[in-house]
């Protein structure tokens, strides 16, 4: 079948010229011997690989995105599931509320949550007044309070693949595993998650890219204490103006995450059964 | 060795359709009972205290229009929607308490429903690994059910890669593997083509008799609910209108709804005249007179009455006589061994009769007397419980 392939160079040259292009560069740069840029050499890769320092901070990063994952899993599916049964009108208006944070700015609401976890913030209040601590509670420059924000910060990466795939699931199946004896628990492990774990997956990868990824928030709700990959990018990059250093981490990062993606997503393909859906006349 | 391995393959199907006969055999006395049973939504009432009882072995339809409750009864026997009031009993025992995954009541959806992530294998084993059987007794038992149904080959391949029958098979199958006390049939055949659909309505009725199943078929088609089912149950707006065999139903439609529904029906308006001799007098529109032998006293004289006539059972004439009536032909169609013609009365009321045909479709005038074949027995429905379809 001939493609219309005129129909995609728009993006297709947008795409090799401010992705594609600065990708290379970055590559090329991070293959710079020296600060100064004269020399190709490994130095700079030699120095990020073989300080342990580095490769903590790469675990930190990646644990903190599957942390994000997990927290939100945990939070979304049942929401999801509550989605799927949920007649017409109740699922807009879940919905709505899902998709109403993706109308606020990434900024506004990792200062919210400053608000909401800081010292004299409405968790430590809520705390105090009960009586379930004596003083207040540190969450933030913790790496529990970035998580807790992270998981609604990420939510809706999460809950939009998620959902439209609910939706699709014909409830006369979920009928028909009753019938066979299966009690709900069977239903949900055996029929309900791995009809969705194309959905479930995607939203896991975007989760995790965005999690790892999330300098705002990382930095100020994280902190100058808590070290991410992102942060030592940002800190090379524009404070030191170590361009080849930064190029390295950058890199590091993008391998890093990527590797992680492409194991969620072969988990996303065995748990839906390893179906292809070959569509058969 | 391939042959050695095919010959004992052979002897495991054989056990295994002997032991789905033989628990089929223990399965035989399960009866259904319906009593009472009323499901609403919110305001709407899909099911109006309907009582049934369904025998063991037998195949009952449940007949009629979209929205008549006929699926409603079935999702209540299946314990997908709860009823307001009423029971459900197997063998004198209330499920109402029990939750679908107790029932052990099998059931086949009309989009058959299989599960698109598994093979059909695992279709099939589901069930039984619900109910924590052995892993080699749920091979031998899929190999047994595959064979049943004519499906050997396809153990291992996806649902989407099978053809429309061989997917009923498949949820015929996952059904059977349950040992199910009831089968349940959503309007199965609805999806199949033509000929796919008689092949697949005989293959059903051939597994059902062979294992005994007491089985529900919900269905919109009357062709379907004569041709498969022992007995028919025709419903309407929650309620069944009549409950009896296909040759019952047809002969002695209950209401005029009932003999609209089932088959084609001509509503001849005429008024009663009297009672004598075993016969109802009718005065036909036209003015001419007509006697219907009945047992059934007819409505009282005078009253306005609805005579429900089969179209095989009305006779053209050249000329007048008695009990015959003027109408005007309209359209002839032959329909292989039979002629469909068209006619109607002096206000218009629409006619249909079919009439054997002997070589080429005779020439008629445009007007003939029709009168009522010998033998034949119309209804006779008071006009007042005439109710539109």
């Amino acid at each position: 079948m001939r493609l219309a392939w005129g129909l995609v160079a728009p993006l297709g040259l947008a795409y090799s010229a401010f992705f594609l292009a600065p990708l290379l560069i970055l590559g090329v740069v991070s293959f710079y011997q020296d600060e100064a840029m004269t020399e190709f050499g490994t130095a700079q890769w030699r120095r990020f690989l073989l300080d342990q320092f580095h490769w903590k901070v790469i675990g930190d990063t990646l644990l903190l995105g599957l942390k994000t994952v997990a927290a939100t899993l945990l939070l979304g599916l049942p929401l999801a599931l509550v989605y799927r049964a949920a007649s017409a009108r109740w699922q807009r208006v879940l919905l709505f509320i899902v998709v109403m944070p993706l109308l606020t700015s990434v900024v506004v609401r990792t200062f919210a949550w400053i608000v909401i976890l800081g010292r004299e913030g409405l968790i430590n209040r809520l705390v105090l007044d009960l009586g379930l601590a004596a003083e207040p509670l540190r969450l933030l420059q913790t790496e529990l309070g970035l998580v807790i924000s992270l998981t609604q910060i990420e939510m809706p990466l999460l809950l939009l693949p998620v959902l439209a795939v609910m939706v699709r699931i014909d409830p006369n199946v979920l009928d028909a595993s009753a019938s066979l004896g299966a009690s709900r628990w069977r239903t949900l492990f055996r029929v309900i998650l791995p009809l969705a774990a194309p959905g479930i997956a995607a939203g896991c990868a975007l989760v995790f890219a965005s999690a790892t990824t999330a300098f705002i928030s990382q930095s100020v709700i994280g902190g100058s204490r808590l070290v991410y990959l992102p942060a030592i990018i940002w800190q090379q990059a524009m404070v030191v103006a170590h361009w080849p250093f930064a190029a390295t981490a950058a890199i590091s990062l993008l391998l890093s995450v990527s590797a992680v993606i492409a194991v969620i997503a072969t988990a996303g393909r065995i748990a839906a059964g390893r179906v292809e859906a070959p569509t058969h006349g | 060795m391939i042959v050695a391995a095919e010959g004992e393959t052979q002897i495991n199907v054989a056990q295994q359709v002997e032991h789905l006969e033989n628990t089929a055999s223990s399965l035989r006395g399960h009866v259904l009972d319906v009593k009472g049973l009323t499901i609403a939504y919110g305001g709407f009432v899909a099911l109006a205290g309907v009582d049934l009882q369904v025998q063991a072995g037998e195949v009952l339809a449940l007949l009629g229009p979209s929205g008549c409750g006929k699926t409603s009864l079935l999702r209540a026997i299946a314990g997908f929607v709860r009823q307001r009031s009423g029971q459900v009993l197997i063998d004198g025992r209330p499920i109402d308490g029990l939750p679908p995954e107790r029932r052990q009541v099998g059931i086949v959806f009309q989009n058959y429903a299989l599960f698109p992530h598994m093979s059909v294998a695992g279709n099939i084993a589901f069930g039984l690994e619900a109910r924590g059987a052995r892993r080699r007794e749920i091979a031998e038992r899929v190999d047994g059910l595959l064979e049943l149904v004519q499906l050997g080959g396809f153990a291992d391949r996806r649902p989407a890669q099978l053809s429309g029958g061989q997917q009923q098979r498949v949820a015929l199958a996952r059904a059977l593997a349950i040992e199910p006390r009831i089968l349940l049939l959503d309007e199965p055949f609805a999806a199949l083509d033509r000929a796919l659909r008689l092949d697949m309505q005989i293959e059903i009725k051939r597994l059902q008799r062979r294992l005994g199943l007491t089985t529900i078929l919900v269905t919109h088609d009357q062709d379907e609910a004569m041709s498969v089912a022992d007995r028919i149950a025709v419903m309407r707006d929650g309620s069944i209108e009549q409950l009896g065999t296909p040759v019952e139903v047809y002969d002695r439609p209950a209401n005029l709804f009932v003999a609209g529904f089932i088959g084609t029906t001509n509503a001849l308006p005429c008024t009663v005249l009297g009672w004598s001799n075993g016969a109802a007098q009718l005065r036909m529109q036209d003015g001419g007179t007509l006697a219907l032998p009945t047992e059934v006293p007819p409505p009282a004289a005078g009253h306005n009455a609805i005579l429900a006539v089969r179209p095989e059972h009305l006779v053209l004439h050249d000329e007048p006589g008695e009990g015959r009536f003027l109408v005007t032909l309209g359209l002839a169609l032959p329909l292989g061994g039979q002629t469909i013609r068209e006619a109607s009365l002096g206000d218009g009321t629409a006619l249909r009769l079919i009439e054997q045909r002997h070589g080429a479709i005779p020439r008629r005038s445009s007007q003939a007397w029709c009168g009522i074949a010998v033998g034949a027995t119309p209804t006779l429905f008071e006009a007042s419980s005439r109710k539109d379809p």
